[in-house]
């Protein structure tokens, strides 16, 4: 299905937020997600379907002031 | 001795991590200065490139304490967003609340700090609120449950030291009970003593020190002005006096004309 990645449109094939880190080569990194502008905690992921259309944001620790 | 959420800081220097010319630079400038706290951000990250993951990964290795930020946020919904997504990554209640209002100074948008600050307070974060220095907003914060307020000194990255002694003078009189840290604006060792030498209990930066020639020359400079501040504060310092006063004792000087 297409979905946008951190504003990106991409074709995955899994279902669920947690397969889809998996299908995206974010398996077993420091992440944070949201959907649809939704934060969705790690206990989460499996359970949280993705649907067409889904806007996905994956986060990771950076540099800050 | 200050704390901050009940953390005691021996030293009073907050450092940025953004802008440094490497890792191992930064991470030299942290540890030259000696700094507990670092603050830390989220961005997107590729699944292919994790550059991050990297950043991360030297960050704990320093042993450092990290306070996240919402650095970037425009809205109360992004700001929260953000601080949930960063309680979860670095496994903290504290978190550095910016809510930008406005683009060329990069001010805090009070109402929309307020708000947020709120919200996550009462879903148990410990939070930073970056704000000026008015005194209502000041009040309005500690209302929301801030424990810690984090005026600016001038706008973010602009290295201008402190644009309103006066205004800051004044917070710390009404709040003199409250943890307050000087956040953004200060290019200079001897700004930092400047705002340590009013009271305040820690100064945050990160530019002057990313941006210098040699980093963690500069951290160590901040380091030792901050302390330096903070023994002048509590040392007590002279009432300045319009004329002159003879520092030498006049009693007993020889007759010589």
């Amino acid at each position: 299905m297409h979905i946008t990645l951190n504003g990106e449109a991409i074709e995955i094939t899994a279902q669920t937020l947690f397969d889809a880190l998996v299908e995206l080569g974010y398996g077993d990194m420091a992440v944070a997600t949201a959907v649809n502008g939704r934060f969705v905690p790690i206990t989460l992921r499996s359970t949280t379907n993705l649907k067409p259309g889904d806007t996905l944001e994956v986060l990771a620790p950076m540099q800050g002031g | 001795m200050s704390r901050f959420y009940g953390v005691e800081l021996t030293n009073r220097l907050m450092l940025g991590t953004a802008q440094y010319p490497s890792p191992v630079i930064l991470a030299d400038a942290v540890k030259r200065s000696g700094v507990e706290v670092v603050t830390v951000s989220l961005r997107r990250e590729s699944g292919t490139e994790k550059s991050g993951q990297d950043f991360w990964r030297m960050i704990r290795d320093l042993g450092v304490r990290v306070l996240p930020n919402t650095a970037g946020c425009h809205s109360v919904k992004e700001a929260v967003t953000t601080a949930h997504m960063a309680r979860e990554i670095f496994n903290t209640r504290w978190i550095k609340l910016e809510v930008i209002g406005e683009e060329d100074t990069l001010q805090p948008n009070v109402f929309e700090l307020v708000e947020a600050a709120r919200i996550l307070s009462d879903d148990g974060f410990q939070v930073f609120p970056y704000t000026t220095e008015d005194l209502v907003v000041t009040g309005r914060l500690l209302d929301a449950g801030c424990e810690v307020i984090m005026p600016w000194g001038a706008p973010i990255g602009s290295g201008q030291g402190l644009n309103n002694v006066t205004g800051l003078k004044t917070l710390r009189a009404h709040f003199p009970d409250v943890p307050l840290v000087v956040d953004a604006g200060i290019g200079l060792p001897s700004q930092a003593a400047q705002s340590m030498e009013l009271g305040f209990d820690a100064v945050l930066l990160n530019t002057a020190v990313a941006r210098a020639g040699d980093p963690a020359l500069m951290a160590e400079a901040f380091s030792r002005a901050i302390k330096a501040g903070k023994q002048a504060y509590e040392a007590g310092a002279m009432e300045p006096r319009d004329m002159a006063a003879p520092s030498t004792p006049v009693m007993g000087k020889a007759f010589l004309s």
